[in-house]
Order: C-alpha cells, then structure tokens, then sequence
C-alpha cells in the first residue's frame, strides 16, 4: 500500500498517475469471520478500523448493501461540535473531536477536518438562557464554548443579518472554535482503506437479508452473497436499524425520518465559520469547493425513503435568506434527502442487546456523522469486550427501560 | 471567425441593444441570448475552467451550458454564475466574466496548469497532511482558489412571488411533443399549463427548421401557442422552468418573469416560483446532445453540433467560418447542410462509424462536403480558439487509432456525441432509467408517477414519432383525468417520417493520437475539469461506484449538474472497469434541474413577512405607551412598560411593587385558548392531565399538568368546565399550536372512539388580568351584573356577566399568587376593556405590567413557567407537585414515572435559591456544583432555571433543579458561570405566601 504524501503524489504525477493502488480491495465475502460490521457508512467502517487496530481483531468484514459511505455519510452537513448539555454527551462526542484532530495523520487520508468554528444563535430571550446554561456546563466539562453577544457575533461573522429590527433578531450565540467540518466521503474512504490495510474485507453490494440466531445467540447472517457466519456481529445501518432490529426479533425506540440538505452554487470565500439557529431554522457552512452547504429540518413523517418534502426545503431557504440576506441572488444547485434515526431522547444507542454477539449502533439521528471516529471507538470497544466503555456506557437500550435518558433535544439543534 | 449572417433566424435586426462584457461595448438584438450575442461580435473566450482555470467558451446553446458562466449586472441586482446561454439580451445589459484574474485573457490562475500532473482527481485527499496543524492554512489558499462567481450583495432589490395552481395536464417543455400534447388536452377543455424553459415555444422546431401539416414547423407552433392562450383554462408559460418533481405529481416551476428585461416591470416580480399539484404530467423535456470525449475538447470553438446549429437558425450566428463536423450519429448531417447553405465552409465531417446509410452521404456529396468515414478527431489546435483538428483511421474496436495525421484546418469543431434524453425529472419522480445500448443513453424505464414521457426524452428523435407520441399522450392525459371530449377531435398533426437511419457508433472516449498529443486532456466534465483519465484512475483506485466516481472526481457535480458528461463517465468508467454500463450504475438526478435562486424559494417570506407576528387587540395602547416587547412564539408581548428614566430593572421593580401592594394589570391574551367539546370530554381531560377531571363542578377551574409519554412535564394550564360536556382549556403561549396538535393526535390516533372535539379559539378573546389587593374594588367599581364578594365568586371559579357594559367572561385565577381576575371578552373589545380598566383603575393606581414583572411575581410565590423550570427532563414530583399526580386513574406518562430511573430520590428536584450575596442575580442557566475551585471536568449537580430581584423581598433570588435538591433545603451551593461562582443557599421554592391565602383572598 503506497503511503500518500505530497513525494509519493510528485513521484506518480512522473509515471502519469499509473501506478496507484486501489484504496481497498474487492474482496468475496469469507464463509466465516471472527466478527461482522452491518453497514458500511463512516460509523460501520470506523469501527472495523478500531477493532483491527485496537483490538487486533482483524479477520473480520464490513458488509455494505450498497457502496460505502452513500448512506448518512455522505449526505449530511459534516458539521463537527461537542458542545452537548448532558455530561454524557459532551464527553462522546468530546473525545470524537480529539480524535478528529488526529485522524488525517492516523489514517495517511486527508479528511479535511477544518476547525473553523461552530456558531449556534440565539434568537430570543429562552434561547439565551438555554444556549448560556449549555456554555456554562460545557465549561465546567472542560469543552471548548464561548459565549457571543449580538456585536461579537457581528464581529465574528460580517455576512449574518444581526439587525435588531430583524423578524427574529439574534441576540447572542455561542461559539465553540474547536468545532468545524470535515470531509465526509473521505472520513468512509479513509477508514475503508486503513481497515482494509489492516486486513479487514470491505465487502460492498452486499445486503444482508437475516440473522442467524441460536439459543439466544447470534451465529451469522444470510446475505444476497450467501450466508457468512460469526460470533459477534455489530449493526450499524442507522436509518434502517429498526429494520435490521426487527429481523433479530428485536424492537428499537427508534424513529426513522428524511431529513434533507442542499448546496448553493460554488462562490468565492465568504463564510468562514459553522453558523446554525433552531428558532430561524437552518445551519449553514461553506465548502472548501465554495458551495454553502445548507440543512434542514426533519420531516414530521416517518419514512425510509430517500426523498424530503418541498416545504421544508422552503422552510430552510427562508430563514437562509433571513440570516444571510446576500444569498437572495444566490441559486441553489442541489437538494437530496438522508434517512435518520431518532431516539426519543435526541442520543444514540451503542449498546449490547437480548441477542448475545449482537450490537447495535444507532438513534445517531440528525447528527451523527460528528460522532463518526468516537463512535467506532467505543463500539470497537464494546465489540471487543463484550461490554460498554465508560463513554458509552450511559448509551444503552436498557434506558428507555430505566428511565435514565441522555435528553439533547436542545443539543441536537434539528427541530424534531 | 463567428459572426452574423445577413439575414435569417428569429432576431429583430432593425433595433440594436447595446450591451457590456467585461468592459467592452458590443451590440445586439432582440431574439439574442447574451450567448448569440458574444458569438455575433466575435467574442469566443467567455470564461475560465474551475481548477486549470484554462480559457473556455461556449459547448452549447441551452440550460446544458458548462463553460459560459458570467455574472450579471451591478451592485445589489448583480447574479454570479449564470449561464450566457440562458441570458436575453436586453438594451443596457451588463455582464462580466468569472474565476479570472485581472483578466479574462491573462489569468494568473492558469499557471495551476503547469502543476497539472500533480493535480490528478482526488489528490488533496493525499496530501496537505504535513504538518497536522498546517491544514488550516493549506485550506485557506484552497479557498481562495476554489468558487466561481464573486457572492451578491445583500439587499436585493426586486421581489419574488408563489403561485399554487392545479390542474389536469402539467406539459413540460414546449416542442412538437409536448406541444402536440397540450394542444389534444386544451382543445378537449382540459386545464392546462405548458412550461417551456426558452423565451419562446418550439423546441428542436426553432433551430432545425422541419415542417408540420406541410408547412413550416415554426407556424404551427404559433397556431398552437394561439389555441392555449385563447383557451379559458389553459395557461403557456414561456422562461419557465420545472425544477422539481415531488410526490404526488406535485411540480415545482420557476418562471423567470424580469429577467429578459433592464428590471422587472413595475409591480411584477422577477421570478414567480409555481407549485402545481398535477393530475397527469407530460414530460416532453426533449433531449441533450453528448460532447465528444476527444483531446482539448474544451478549446473555445468547440461546441456541440446542435449548438451550432441553434445559433445559426435561431439568431443567424455563424460559429465560424471554417467549420469541421465530427459525429457518431446522423443528426449532424443536417447541420452540415444546413452550414454550407448559410455559406460555411465545412471542410469535411468526420464520422466515427464504418458506413452510413447512402442517402446521407449523397447529401453531403451534393453539398461538396467531404465525409471521413472511420475517422476520429484526435486533436484540436489553438488555445483561445481552435486553428484546426487532426484526423486519424480510428481502429474498429476503437482502442486504437492509426494511419497519417491529417491536418484540417477549421475555426470551429461541431461535435455530437449522440444524445440523452432528458430525464432528470423522470427520474426526480422516482422512476427507474434503463440504459439503452443502440442508442447509448438512459430511457425513461419503470415507476414513476402519473406521468408520460414523450418525444425525444422517451428516446424517440424523429419529428413524426414526436408529434403522434405527443398527440397520443394528450389523449391519454384526457381518459386519465375522466375529461370526456367535447366536439370532434382534429386530426393530430402530421410530419415527414425520417428514414431509417444508422445506430450511434458510442465510443466514450476517443483515442489520442501520437507523441505530445497523447497526453492532452479529454475533458469529461469542462465545469469541474475531469478528464478521461481522472475517471480511470478513480476506477483504477477502487472508486467503483458510480457515486464514488462521482464523488472522487467531483464529475457532473458542477452547476451544470453534468448535463453533458454523466453519461459519457459512466461509460468510462465501466469501460475502465470491463463493466456494462447498467452494472456500474446510474446517478440519481436531484433537484433543481437548474439551479433555482434562494430569494425565489424564499417568496415573500422575508424579513418581517419570515413568520407572522400575532398582535394582542392591545397592541397599539402598549406601544403608545411605551412598552419594550418580547417575542413569545410568534406573539410580541409587552416585557416592561419603561418610565422616563427607568431602565429595564427599575421599570420591572415598580411594576412588580405595585401589583403586589396595589393592582396590576396584564395583558394575558396569548395564552392558548382551546374550546373542548363532547360527551368524553372530561374523560379525555382525564387521560391527558395528571390530575382527575371528572369531578370537577361546572363553574368550576383547576390547574392540570400534562406529561409527554415518558413522564415529562409538557405543558401546564388553568381549565374550565364551561358545561357538562364542554371544557375551556389554556395553555401556555408558545406551547399552544403544539398543545392542540398533541391533542389531536391522541384522538385522531389512540382514542378516535372518543367523542370529543377541540378547537383553537386563542384569537377570539382578548384577555385582561387584573391582579393585587385591590383588584376586588376595582372589580366591584366597573358595574355590572357579577358580584365579587369571596362567597359568591371564589377562588378558582368563572362566571360569565357584563362588566362597564362589555360581554365578558371571567376567572378567578392566578399566577401572580395575588387576587387575581382574567377578564375574557370578544377580541373587538379587548382595547375598550383595557382602557375602562386602567380608567377606573386609577383610583388605586393600576399599574400595567410585562411579562418580566410576570415572571417575578410568579417566582415569588414559587409557580413555575413550563420550558424554564422544565426541559424535558423533569417529572411533575421534580416540581414538588406530587399532589397533582392522581394514583387512581391513569394517564399519558404515568407508566413512565415508575421506571427506576424516572422514581430514584436524588433526581434534580425544584429548589429555591439565595444567593449568599443579596444584590447578585445569578444568571439563568449557570450551573451549580458543590464547591468552587474544581478543575473540569467539575460535577455539576443541578442549574438555576429562574433568578430575578424581588422588590418585595428586597434581594435577588431564585430557582433551580437541584440533584436530591429536595433534602437540602439549608444548605450551600456554588453556583458557577463564565469562570466565576458564587455561594447560594438553598430553600423551598416559595419565598412568599407559602400558603396561598393571597390569592384566595
């Protein structure tokens, strides 16, 4: 496997760029695994990377009914922050955010991790008080948050509409510079090629179609490529989790909606932070391309169809233009929607399960892709382990039993 | 050269518009695109390439344009990235080029040309990782280098409408298909609209010339045109685009209303976006012609065929003087006829196939042009505009191409790589494409919506299939919509059948030829600059998806959505790969199918217009007298009613002051009013509140808790039983239209065999609430027909009567913990009733007051506001409200409260708090923790929901969710923000009136 550097780039740029490997193979599925990774989205292949790299397992295979990275992965706003109320998450997603400043070196793919800054504004009076108590908690866990008044927000980004006549003037926000963006197809590229390297089979256009479970224990799965047994079998397939959980006879507190997001045309710099707002709904941020690349709201309907309704795409380009008046001239070029899975407490689920061998990964809902490398971290860990990290260990199925909820409603920032 | 011929096309010549690019002065005409125009004046370098910046003009005549993008006029009204092509000329335009500097002509930017090689698609995921820190700076140049056009300005000067129509038959695009479609439909009283994206109806017919009825095809299409636009319920839309295909045939369309003017006319908007509900759609969205793959293809002089011949029809613009054809389909004979005869010279057309049918090559012979059969152009010359091609024997699996270099001089290369049929809404809709291998493109294939696809975007080119498809899908659109006929149908109309011709020869990209030419650049996608070979090293790296591919190379992710390249990377790619195209896949089209502008979208729906603003009937006396409003929701409330002099806290303490020692009004007309009807109305309210609700007397009131299902506080209010079967339920302001929803839900959903009915009736009361000791005299001082004495009117109690001669309701409630009387009446007299009260008031000096003074009041007393003390976290026990909590019956969230999390003692239970330092006012939100002084990550065991200073205590005080807060009344606490703390200690959250008597005075 050539290491990339900017030598080995000059070096092929002199043979015309023949000689380059493929990133990952294309391998046949094995029979048989010591462990299975379902769906190959950044979270999927992250965790295969941590299992072969931490744990040393690495006879083990990621299978992706589709190709990599297409599902949430690659279509989500990137937006990277764990300025999270609860203890629980903050210190999740905290410890994603380190090792996002690490990952372009750990993996020799540069993923763009840009820590350009995260602004969340606050448009009235109850935004204030809920946004500071979020500051103040976030300082008191040692996570990076300041808080802005209206002339610093100003100040700190020229092109946001902060006039005090407007419909929904901002009064203030919070700003967490170590947040950002980063580049997410090459967050799934770059974990498929460090786990392939590792010996991890990458197996794409394979859909798995069953569970094999014996005396409450998982031995395998049935897929469209033929049946591939292993002892422990991590699920990782968000926006179809509730699927997958229903084949192993199992029923998630989850939710699955569109939530859409759109891109301008590329224009030249003119954002240079991560603005977003729940009250005027949008969040905002510019490509390194040059498009801003604009989210939406959840839709209200449950669906596992990759589509959105127009309104709230209207909804969005409304409080786009609110907050940004220049973009009213500005185009839109694309528009798609993702399928999310929501929790009824805005937290994800990284837990064991009934099924012994069986994990899941999921409720990430309208923010997961943040969590990407923390997430298959702890998983990996609890894969291996066969029990919870301590920073996952508040995240199992067992709380909609107990009670004992991570509520980030307010964090999640999607209205939903 | 290009220029303008003498005569010909559908341009005024007898009046010039002046225009402007890039500083330069040129003239045109009516019936131009700024495109045309350019092209007229001999202007061939129109912009630079995204990441070699390398020079570019025009590929094409239509939305398909990658190259030509400007930015048009100045200042406020000034538009980055639109294509020349798409542009009307008007008198006065101006219009500059893009991603250039200083100039158009001397780009510094081109030097990233000489750093190519090491440019290859996807190379900055490759390196910039050295050092770790340093990305942020390799970014910033990064930047600077990438985007198109400059951003606008802020503060758009025109306006933009939506418009909602129904109708029987949506006909996209207005050539002979679609046209022959709306003409059945119309003429058989169907509501129609047709849209067609171009200034004028026609389609292929405004640039090809062909004959309908055995007359020109342009005639018919006025005649067409005519019957819609005199037809009642028919509507023709011209500069209208469909952008978005959504369920339940619901279309988006975009018509460009100003644009083709110097500004909108007066009144008018400059883009009205229309949203359609459909019952049939047409699709009639015709077909683009594919560039060929072929080195330096992006050299400014070569275009697609069909472009060439659109210029020269549609505006008599020749492309050059010297045009060289290359094809690997018949479609461009035609343009080569059609060259010459406008006096081009056409030195030979190059054809990639073996043999064509002998018809076709007799007419180019009869025109004295030379065909080269099995001939590929493998290189182009000249860099700001082509100076000629070179031609080599192209092998018969077209790998490979041999023989002599033969040099053609030319000025332009027309080129047509075959055609797709447009089907991005199809596919929109969510239809399946299916590839066809003869024609080398995706067809229309399964799924979808109901709609027909017709004409050249269902695959089929020929004028006569065109018009009878078209013709047989309007009939279909008819039986669909159950619209019988009326009167004897015409004849649908009829055209020459072409015969039959030769299959495309598709080679998706053609070979280079010898020495330095093999290693120009085949440009794939000319926006983003992919090439031929950045596809097969994607596929060679593993990038086998089509969606990686995409996404590596960044290939038809331009703003032209790679109208002109998908197909051709796909065929690359599977080529690369050894693949069938339908195995590597197709891309999913997604909307718009061109960009759509923000401010459209938006509509009206800006600055104020954002969201409505609900106004009290008291509005215009609160601000008449001062009032600072706060939004709540979407109301504006009165938050303090400042003196001369008073700030925000003096202004809050005297209100405060007087309501407690003297009579306060407050205007509580946002409160959520929702009118409750039906025989199971009382056992509704039971399931939804905590408490029971059965028992409650008519004329009676009670304060209910309702919980979401895990237990949570949702929302609370006060609710009265107006009737036996008839509640008055309100609820918090903001939380009112989610209230309602919730409701309904649980009705609609759960318990549709319940009887009952709810209706928001907010907006059809104002509401005045009288509160503080003297509010009975004040009552008792209005006349009328209640008697406030405590016996007859108690605490918690409605009666309706006349009071000063107004209609009114009134409670007896209160959240000021003072005597207190929420005086309803009908809306039209909520100014009246304010202004007796502050009239008949003054006896005691009745003091109105905000919703800051609210808050004060009501944390004196201990009543909490639902989204302060709660957060979606806290049970009704956290409040200290177990009394409200009726373990006899059930309701939504009890199951919840037993789980053991939800039932552990120590959770975060409601506290009051003073702070140690009696003029501190802790700020709402700061967190508490044991001690000061911890490093993170510090414990924090609870936050301070409310914090106020009371006049009436004479010091700051608060409340606070408290881990086990409960237990610990007595204790101290650091309460810690922004680096700081302060020591507070805790108590029961009621620092006045523990026991209620105030209000049940």
């Amino acid at each position: 496997m050539t290491k990339y550097s900017l030598l080995s780039l000059v070096r092929n740029a002199g043979r015309g760029h023949r000689d380059w490997r493929e990133a990952w193979r294309s391998p046949e599925p094995k029979p048989s695994y010591d462990a299975l990774i379902i769906g190959g989205g950044g979270h999927g292949l992250a965790t295969a990377y941590y299992l072969a790299s931490e744990h040393g397992l690495t006879n083990i295979a990621v299978l992706e009914k589709g190709w990599i990275g297409g599902g949430n992965t690659g279509r989500n706003t990137t937006i990277i922050r764990s300025n999270y109320l609860e203890d629980a998450s903050s210190r999740l997603y905290d410890h994603a955010v380190d090792l996002w400043e690490g990952l372009s070196r750990e993996l020799n793919f540069n993923v763009m991790f840009s820590q350009r800054g995260v602004m969340n504004l606050a448009h009235n009076e109850h935004d204030v008080r809920e946004l500071r108590r979020r500051v103040h908690a976030n300082q008191l866990n040692g996570v990076d948050a300041e808080w802005l008044w209206r002339d610093e927000v100003q100040a700190f980004c020229p092109v946001l509409n902060c006039d005090p006549a407007a419909r929904y003037p901002i009064l203030g926000a919070t700003l967490q510079r170590r947040a950002g963006v980063a580049r997410h197809d090459a967050v799934a590229w770059g974990y498929a090629r460090g786990a392939d390297r590792r010996g991890v089979d990458v197996v794409e256009n394979c859909e798995v179609t069953g569970f094999i479970i014996r005396n409450g224990e998982v031995r395998g799965v049935e897929t469209t490529r033929g049946e591939i047994r292993a002892p422990k079998i991590g699920v990782v397939t968000a926006g179809h989790s509730s699927v997958m959980a229903t084949m192993a006879g199992l029923r998630l507190p989850i939710e699955s909606h569109p939530l859409q997001a759109l891109v301008s045309e590329p224009i030249k710099p003119i954002l240079d932070t991560v603005v977003m707002s729940n009250a005027v709904h949008v969040y905002v941020s510019q490509s390194d391309k040059g498009e801003l690349v604009i989210g939406a709201g959840a839709d209200l309907y449950n669906s596992y169809a990759q589509r959105g309704s127009f309104p709230v795409i209207e909804e969005t380009v409304r409080a786009l233009v609110e907050l940004f008046p220049f973009t009213s001239r500005l185009s839109m070029l694309r528009s798609w929607g993702g399928i999310v899975d929501i929790c009824p407490d805005a937290s994800p689920i990284i837990s064991k399960t009934p099924v012994r061998g069986l994990y899941f990964n999921c409720g990430w809902g309208t923010g997961g892709f943040k969590a990407t490398p923390g997430s298959g971290w702890v998983f990996a860990h609890t894969m291996a382990r066969d029990e919870p990290h301590s920073l996952n260990a508040p995240f199992t199925i067992e709380r909609f039993h107990s009670g004992a909820l991570v509520a980030e409603h307010g964090a999640a920032a999607v209205a939903h | 050269m290009s220029g303008r011929l003498k005569s010909g096309g559908a341009i005024d010549r007898d009046e010039v518009l002046r225009f402007h690019f890039d500083d330069r002065e040129y003239f045109g005409h009516p019936g131009d695109t700024l495109a045309s125009a350019l092209l007229a004046n001999g202007v061939r370098l129109m912009g630079r390439s995204f990441k070699y910046h390398r020079p570019r003009g025009l590929l094409a005549a239509g939305a398909e344009e990658p190259n030509a993008l400007v930015r048009l006029r100045s200042g406020r009204a000034a538009e980055p990235n639109l294509r020349a092509t798409m542009v009307e000329l008007y008198d006065g335009l101006v219009a500059e080029s893009q991603n250039r500097w200083p100039t158009l002509r001397f780009d510094v930017g081109e030097v990233n040309s000489l750093f190519a090689p090491l440019f290859p698609a996807g190379f900055y995921y490759k390196t910039f990782m050295w050092p770790a820190s340093a990305w942020k700076h390799y970014e910033w140049a990064i930047r600077r280098f990438a985007g198109l056009g400059r951003a606008p300005e802020p503060g758009d000067p025109d306006v933009y409408e939506h418009r909602h129509a129904h109708c029987d038959v949506l006909v996209i695009g207005g050539g002979p298909a679609g046209l022959a479609a709306a003409r059945r439909a119309t003429r058989a009283g169907a509501r129609v609209i047709l849209v067609d994206e171009g200034a004028a109806f026609g389609g292929s017919l405004r640039g090809n010339g062909q004959a309908i009825d055995d007359a020109p095809g342009l005639d018919w299409v006025a005649d067409v045109v005519a019957d819609i636009e005199a037809a009642a319920d028919a509507v023709a839309l011209p500069r209208t685009t469909a952008i978005g295909y959504h369920d339940h045939n619901y279309v988006t369309l975009l018509e460009r209303v100003g644009d083709h003017l110097p500004r909108p006319e007066s009144g008018q908007p400059r883009r009205r976006l229309w949203k359609v509900r459909a019952r049939r759609v047409v699709l009639a969205t015709g077909a683009i012609e594919r560039p060929m793959v072929l080195a330096d293809n992006d050299r400014p002089g070569v275009m697609l065929a069909s472009a060439v011949q659109s210029y020269l029809n549609r505006q008599a613009v020749k492309v050059g003087e010297r045009v060289a054809i290359t094809t690997n389909n018949d479609s461009a004979y035609d343009v080569a006829v059609q060259l010459k005869a406008a006096g081009v010279a056409v030195p030979a057309l190059i054809d990639l196939r073996e043999e064509v049918a002998p018809a076709l090559a007799e007419r180019l012979a009869a025109q004295g042009i030379e065909l080269l059969l099995a001939r590929a152009v493998v290189q182009v010359h000249g860099k700001y505009g082509v100076k000629g091609v070179d031609v080599m024997r192209l092998a018969p699996d077209g790998e490979r191409v041999s023989g002599e270099v033969r040099r053609l001089d030319c000025d332009a290369l027309a080129m047509s790589g075959g055609w797709n049929p447009t089907v991005h809404l199809f596919s929109q809709s969510g239809g399946r494409l299916a590839f066809d291998e003869t024609l080398g493109a995706f067809l229309p294939g399964t799924g979808g919506q109901p709609a027909a696809v017709v004409g050249a975007a269902a695959g089929r080119f020929d004028l006569a299939a065109c018009l009878a498809d078209g013709d047989a899908a309007g009939l279909a659109a008819l039986e669909a919509a159950g619209i019988t006929r009326k009167g004897r149908m015409p004849q649908g109309p009829a055209a020459e059948a072409s015969t039959a011709g030769t299959p495309p020869r598709n080679l998706w990209q053609v070979p280079t030829g010898p020495g330095k030419a093999a290693t120009a650049k085949r440009f794939v996608d000319l926006q983003n600059d992919v090439t031929a070979s950045d596809l097969a090293l994607a596929a060679r790296e593993g990038y086998r998806s089509i969606e990686h591919v995409k996404r590596y190379t960044t290939t038809g992710m331009g703003t032209d959505q790679g109208k002109t390249s998908n197909v051709n990377a796909l065929g690359i790619v599977a080529g690369t790969l050894g693949q069938e195209i339908s195995a590597v896949g197709t891309t999913t089209f997604r909307p718009p199918y061109t960009p759509a502008t923000f401010g459209a979208i938006a509509g009206r729906h800006t600055g104020l217009n954002l969201d409505p603003i609900r106004r009290t009937p008291m509005q215009a006396w609160h601000e008449a007298h001062g009032a600072v409003f706060e939004p709540v929701g979407q109301w504006l409330r009165p938050r303090y009613y400042p003196r001369a002099g008073e700030d925000m806290a003096a202004a809050v303490n005297r209100e405060v002051k007087a309501t407690r020692t003297s009579l306060g009004l407050l205007d509580a007309t946002t409160l959520g009013k929702i009118d409750i009807q039906g025989q199971d109305a009382a056992e509704f309210l039971n399931r939804i509140y905590t408490n029971g609700w059965k028992r409650l007397g008519v004329g009676r009131c009670r304060y209910g808790l309702m919980l979401h299902e895990d237990g949570m506080v949702f929302d609370d209010g006060v609710t009265a039983r107006l009737g036996e079967n008839h509640f008055h339920m309100t609820t918090t302001s903001g939380n009112a239209g989610a209230v309602l929803s919730w409701l309904e839900s649980w009705l609609q959903t759960e318990w549709p065999e319940l009887r009952v009915y709810c209706n928001s009736v907010t907006e059809q009361s104002a509401v005045a609430g009288v509160s503080g000791p003297n509010a009975r005299l004040l009552m008792e001082s209005l006349g009328g027909d209640l008697d406030f004495s405590p016996e007859a009117f108690p605490f918690m109690t409605w009666q309706d009567g006349t009071l000063a001669g107004l209609p009114a309701r009134v409670f007896r409630v209160s959240f000021t913990g003072e005597l207190s009387y929420e005086i309803n009446v009908a809306a039209s007299l909520g100014t009246a009733l304010w202004e007796t009260l502050m009239r008949a008031g003054a006896a005691w000096d009745i003091t109105p007051f905000g919703t800051e003074a609210m808050h004060v009041l009501r944390a004196e007393v201990g009543f909490i506001i639902v989204g302060q003390e709660t957060d979606g976290t806290v049970t009704p026990i956290d409040l200290g409200l177990e009394a409200m909590v009726s373990g006899a019956k059930d309701f939504i969230g009890k199951r919840s409260l037993a789980r053991a999390d939800t039932a552990r003692g120590n959770r975060r239970q409601l506290v009051g708090l003073l702070p140690e330092d009696p003029y501190l006012v802790v700020p709402e939100g700061a967190q508490i923790v044991e001690r000061a002084g911890m490093a993170p990550p510090v414990p924090m065991i609870g936050h301070v929901t409310s914090s106020y200073f009371s006049p009436n205590l004479g010091q700051a005080f608060a409340m606070a969710l408290v881990e086990g807060g409960g237990a610990r009344h007595g204790e101290t606490v650091q309460v810690c923000w922004d680096g700081r703390s302060a020591p507070a200690k805790l108590c029961p959250p009621k620092f006045l009136d523990p026991d209620g008597s105030r209000a049940r005075a």
